[in-house]
């Protein structure tokens, strides 16, 4: 049994530390490109949603590779992605690959129905090991999350452009050699502090920026055209709630503290949206309020075209932007490679987002004059 | 010899290049506007150099700064002090004519944006997203297939008594329904109405979608030639909407003015001057195997040398990479 699983921003890393740990055999599927990106045009139907395309396309790079199960992430909500794992497992049988789909999701009957999907997908694994091995796994994604947010952080000080690139590039190369989930934890600490020794512009006071909107969307770079990377290069610092670390905590892990914030976060938008609407709509409004009241300068929400939870949110951002008088700027993605458009929106988002804060400095200026 | 400093603002859009010279007290002294056929490259060149020929040889040009979709390709060419995008230099430009405007509309060849200008400070903005319905380029070709020129458009439609209903959301729609009211009888000018009509409804349900339009307006971008559209802008809105003079070289004339205030900042120029834009310039495109993606890279030569690479995604062609963006975060 070799097994595989579709993309997510860096969501391999703590799969790879599980699997390692479980002595299960993987393919990572190589990083999301244009060729990925074809496959999936050519074999899904056309009004599928983007997310859906470029899994297909890793999971047949894998197949090809030798890959023979695949495990995907599900999840209850009531959006198209709860469709997913069927809708796959018949385009990959159209397509003639005789392959298993095993779905993860926080399961109605429990951790004991989850147990047993990842008895089906652990080889021989004892309880004790499986335990482990989860355990450990839950530690890498909390500190690949972590390391992330370091990278955000980082990258818009740092004096000599392109440091914090080159540092995550090389991680990410090094990450796919190494074996087990403490050698992927050395490997991060390692990045960690490499990344924290970079020269850094710490008295600057970056205009922040929030991203909010569909989970895929926000995490994976290719379908976001690499916005974290584009805003941190300008100069903007980027606040991400939405992490695989985040799901995996609301979803499968028993971490009361990190619920009761995220319930909080949710409740206190209820004056525009009071319940789930399917996909992550009720958390693209909530962040948004959230993000706000932190004192973002700004906050971009992304959605793949046609996600219809986060066209509801988008209809409720303007209320949100106008009560709390901060600017939102909506931006759809699709299978684009003409990234002339994007730029241009980000650039001129970012170039409003200063003249915005200067204009509040000017003001708060003026009332210490008075005194 | 005139002692008199010159900027000159350069606008390289999907449709067509604008050339502003404009003095050092904001006042254009020049103009050039034309299409750019697909071909930047030559048409830029050939535009300098007759803007250069127009003004004769004493006007020294202190300052460059470009803008629109083909900015990059420019600013390596004429090595400019500012690259800035379209909406910034729209807004700066709108704001230094018309200090109390409240709403800027712009309808280009491609796009359509909306700028919403609060206590003279851009505060929002917006572009036509996935469709290209409500921008010139559809006015164009609706004028071809009609067999007018899209100059005499806008007065053929001012004409029109009873403008009939044509569907605006999606260029397809309204071919087929004009094709419908056509072989109705409908005279041409009525049709014509019902078109601008049209544009005006799918340019405020999609890019005006949820912004507040208050007055003082401007409209500008090449469509605002169009009386047509002028006037059913003013139907639909109930206000008044003005038409700066240069409105069809405001991209351009937002960057002079950025330049000005960049190379006063920093003390000298990155214009390459005029006499190089006779050097050979050549673009070469290849694509990257170094990886599944398999960028094309774009590779911008100057006789023999190489001024620029881009088009990589992991950074590695793009040498001049680290200059582009420190232009890019001035002004």
């Amino acid at each position: 049994m070799v097994i595989t699983f579709p993309h997510m921003g860096k969501m391999y890393i703590p799969v790879k530390a599980l699997f390692d740990e479980l002595d299960v055999d993987i393919v990572i599927p190589p990083k999301i490109s244009k060729k990925t990106l074809e496959i999936g045009l050519k074999t899904c139907p056309e009004m599928a949603c983007l997310p859906l395309k470029i899994n297909i396309g890793n999971y047949v790079e894998s197949i090809k590779r030798g890959a023979d199960t695949i495990v995907l992430s599900g999840s209850c909500g009531p959006c198209r992605f709860g469709y997913y794992g069927v809708v796959q497992k018949e385009i990959l049988r159209d397509l003639g690959y005789d392959v298993e789909i095993v779905i993860l999701d926080p399961p109605r009957e429990g951790i004991k129905e989850f147990w047993e999907r990842v008895k089906k997908i652990s080889g021989n694994s004892s309880l004790y090991k499986g335990l482990r091995a989860i355990n450990k796994a839950f530690k890498v994604c909390e500190e690949t999350e972590k390391l992330l947010q370091l990278v955000l952080r980082q990258r818009c000080r740092e004096v000599h452009k392109g440091d914090t690139d080159r540092i995550f590039n090389r991680f990410e190369e090094k990450i796919r050699k190494v074996k087990g989930a403490q050698a992927i934890l050395d490997c991060i600490y390692e990045t960690k502090e490499e990344l924290e020794n970079i020269a850094v512009d710490n008295k600057k006071r970056p205009i922040k920026v929030g991203i909010v909107g569909e989970i895929y969307t926000i995490i994976e770079p290719y379908v976001n055209l690499e916005i974290e990377k584009r805003l941190g290069n300008m100069g903007v610092e980027v606040h991400r709630e939405m992490s695989v670390d985040g799901w995996v905590k609301f979803h499968l892990s028993p971490d009361i503290k990190f619920r009761r914030r995220q319930k909080r976060i949710l409740e206190e938008a209820k004056d525009y949206l009071g319940l789930c609407i399917g996909g992550h709509a009720w958390e693209t409004v909530a962040h948004t309020l959230n993000y706000s009241r932190q004192g973002m300068d700004g906050i971009i929400q992304l959605l793949p075209f046609g996600c219809m939870p986060e066209i509801v949110a988008e209809s409720i951002l303007p209320t949100i932007a106008k009560d709390e008088n901060i600017p939102i700027m909506t931006l759809v993605v699709d299978e684009l490679t003409g990234e002339a458009g994007y730029q241009t929106r980000l650039e001129a988002f970012v170039d409003l987002l200063h003249l915005e804060r200067s204009r509040k400095e000017n003001e708060f200026g003026k009332v210490l004059s008075w005194n | 010899m005139s002692l008199e400093k010159y900027y000159l603002g350069i606008d390289v859009g999907s449709v067509s290049i604008n050339l502003v010279l404009m003095n050092e007290r904001q006042k254009i002294v020049d103009k050039l506007y034309v299409r750019t056929e697909g071909k930047p490259i030559p048409i830029l060149k050939k535009a300098m150099e007759d803007l250069s020929l127009r003004n004769g040889e004493n006007i020294k040009i202190s300052g460059v700064g470009v803008t629109g979709s083909g900015r990059d390709l420019a600013a390596v060419m004429v090595g400019a002090d500012v690259i800035k995008n379209e909406i910034t230099a729209h807004g700066v430009a709108v704001l230094t004519f018309y200090p109390d405007v409240r709403t800027v509309i712009e309808i280009g060849g491609q796009d359509s944006k909306i700028i919403i200008i609060r206590n003279g400070v851009v505060s929002d903005f917006a572009m036509n997203t996935v469709c290209a319905a409500g921008t010139g380029s559809f006015l164009d070709r609706q004028a071809a297939r009609l067999n007018i020129p899209i100059e005499e458009f806008g007065e053929m439609a001012l004409r029109s008594k009873s403008p009939v209903r044509i569907a605006g959301r999606c260029a397809v729609f309204a071919e087929s329904d004009m094709v419908h009211k056509q072989q109705m009888g409908c005279p041409p000018e009525d049709i014509i109405r019902g078109l601008c009509e049209a544009l005006v409804r799918n340019y405020l349900s999609n890019v005006g979608k949820g912004k507040e339009i208050l007055p003082n307006i401007v409209f500008q971008g090449g469509v605002a030639a169009n009386q047509g559209i002028r006037a059913a802008f003013e139907e639909a809105l109930g206000y008044e909407v003005m038409v700066p003079e240069h409105y069809d070289v405001m991209g351009a004339i937002g960057v002079a003015i950025l330049a000005q205030k960049e190379v006063e900042r920093k003390g000298s120029t990155s214009f390459r001057g005029i006499e190089n834009m006779k050097q050979d310039f050549k673009a070469r495109t290849f694509e990257c195997q170094d990886c599944p993606n398999s960028c094309e890279i774009v590779e911008f030569k100057a006789d023999d040398k190489t001024l620029a690479r881009w088009g990589d995604r992991c950074g590695k062609w793009a040498m001049k990479i680290e200059e582009k963006s420190e232009l890019r975060s001035l002004a």
